[in-house]
């Protein structure tokens, strides 16, 4: 049994949470929403990549390189900006600003938290910090990218009016540019608006069941909600700011777009 | 295909997927040709500023495309654009509105009233030249009479008609120009 002050969890007790799996599965099947293959391929997908990266994270602590830091975020960074480039398809040329959105939250954010005395400079803190801004920053740029997608595909002859009374392509872009990067922090804003309520956080979860205070608990949950607001920002306005122009060309005209 | 059009009217007449509204669109560089050159008083348009050239060169689109707030903001607003405040009411009036439209909110108004508003738009930036999109394909006859009443008023600016409608064309402008399958028809 997972008990307080222990954090040694058997591989018996992992399994045994399958239950819950068993269910999902069954609600599935039962009421033919056709997610059972997608839940066992998401069941087996995080047990292999959560495993992995256990023990790519043991092998940089027990290396203790920045270095090893550097080189698995930019992994990640790599990854997360393939991964919403497939839910912005409708964003022309997104992969040059995705990676810059990513790269820029992470390296700014932890750059900050170091550099005011919040975390040590020490693998311990970077790589679950840097994975947390890295993850929430991918989110948060796929979906301001969707939407900049759909709203400029849906606004083009409003674009278009206004590049005919003499709108540069930023003004006639400016106001849609502003509700996708809206959409894109919104869900971050809202939770931890609601955080403590209506659900706590994983971080906070986990320093409980790992045995801490809650006061230490919470301020740490703290400090995580607050990083990554800024990283969602900061991605969200690079990924927004760059990827409307790949609609236009350089003489504010609208470029032919398929639908997204 | 080649043609000028001369200072005044001009019509350009031709059924739909003749290439009129694309030929309206490079005159203003909203698009470039594949081939060949569009040229704005004897200077090829793309060595002209394109913001420049769309506010002297300016449109009316096909249906109106207000932008959110009062008909007086839709109109203040190319201007704007450029750091310039304008009296809404004199291009209202020239467009054939009331001035008692200026507060009203501009997506609340009908297609042919939101229509005089697109055209107020483009008088404010003081084009030389207007280009008009087929202004009264999705109107009905009385909001075509009060638009065609506005632009017959329109005496000393020049304009591009495109229509596919031949009386409209005889009843608007002083020459037409016959467009078949992107071709001029002569």
């Amino acid at each position: 049994m997972i008990a307080a002050g222990t954090v040694s969890i058997t591989l018996g007790e992992v399994a045994a949470s399958l239950a819950l799996i068993a269910v999902a599965i069954a609600v599935s099947f039962w009421r033919r929403a056709e997610l059972e293959q997608d839940i066992a391929v998401a069941v087996i997908r995080s047990f292999l990549q959560l495993t992995a990266v256990g023990y790519v994270i043991q092998a940089i602590f027990d290396s203790d390189s920045l270095w090893l830091v550097a080189a698995l975020l930019a992994g990640m960074v790599g990854f997360g900006a393939w991964t919403a480039r497939g839910r912005a398809k409708g964003v022309p040329d997104a992969t040059g600003p995705i990676v810059l959105a990513l790269a820029v939250a992470a390296a700014v954010t932890l750059g900050l938290v170091i550099a005011l005395g919040i975390f040590k400079a020490e693998p311990r803190y970077l790589v679950p910090v840097g994975g947390m801004v890295i993850g929430n920053s991918m989110t948060a740029v796929a979906v301001a990218l969707n939407r900049l997608a759909d709203e400029m595909h849906d606004g083009r002859r409003q674009i278009e009016a206004m590049l005919a009374l003499g709108a540069t392509s930023f003004q006639a872009a400016r106001a849609i540019v502003a509700r996708s990067l809206r959409s894109g922090m919104i869900p971050l804003v809202d939770s931890t608006k609601t955080t403590g309520i209506v659900f706590f956080p994983g971080t906070m979860v986990g320093m409980l069941i790992a045995g801490a205070e809650p006061v230490d608990a919470v301020r740490l949950q703290l400090v995580l909600l607050w990083v990554l607001l800024g990283a969602v920002a900061l991605s969200g306005l690079i990924a927004t700011s760059l990827g409307y122009r790949g609609f236009f060309t350089d003489s504010h005209q609208l470029r032919e777009q398929p639908p997204p | 295909m080649s043609l000028s059009i001369p200072y005044g009217s001009t019509a350009l007449l031709g059924p739909s997927g003749s290439g009129k509204s694309t030929l309206l669109r490079l005159l203003n560089r909203l698009a470039d040709p594949d081939a060949g050159v569009v040229r704005f008083h004897g200077t090829d348009v793309r060595e002209l500023d394109p913001l420049d050239l769309r506010r002297r060169v300016g449109l009316v689109p096909q249906l109106p495309a207000p932008v959110p707030g009062s008909v007086a903001d839709n109109v203040r607003f190319g201007p704007r654009l450029e750091g310039r405040e304008v009296d809404p009411e004199p291009p209202v009036r020239l467009a054939g509105l009331d001035p008692s439209f200026l507060d009203r909110d501009a997506s609340r108004l009908s297609v042919g009233e939101q229509q005089r508003v697109m055209l107020a738009r483009a008088l404010a930036l003081e084009p030389e030249m207007l280009l008009l999109d087929e202004p009264t394909a999705s109107l009905d006859a009385d909001a075509t009479a009060a638009v065609e009443h506005a632009l017959r008023n329109l005496h000393d600016l020049s304009y591009v008609l495109v229509t596919h409608n031949a009386e409209q064309a005889d009843r608007l402008t002083e020459r037409t120009i016959r467009l078949e399958q992107g071709r001029v028809h002569r």
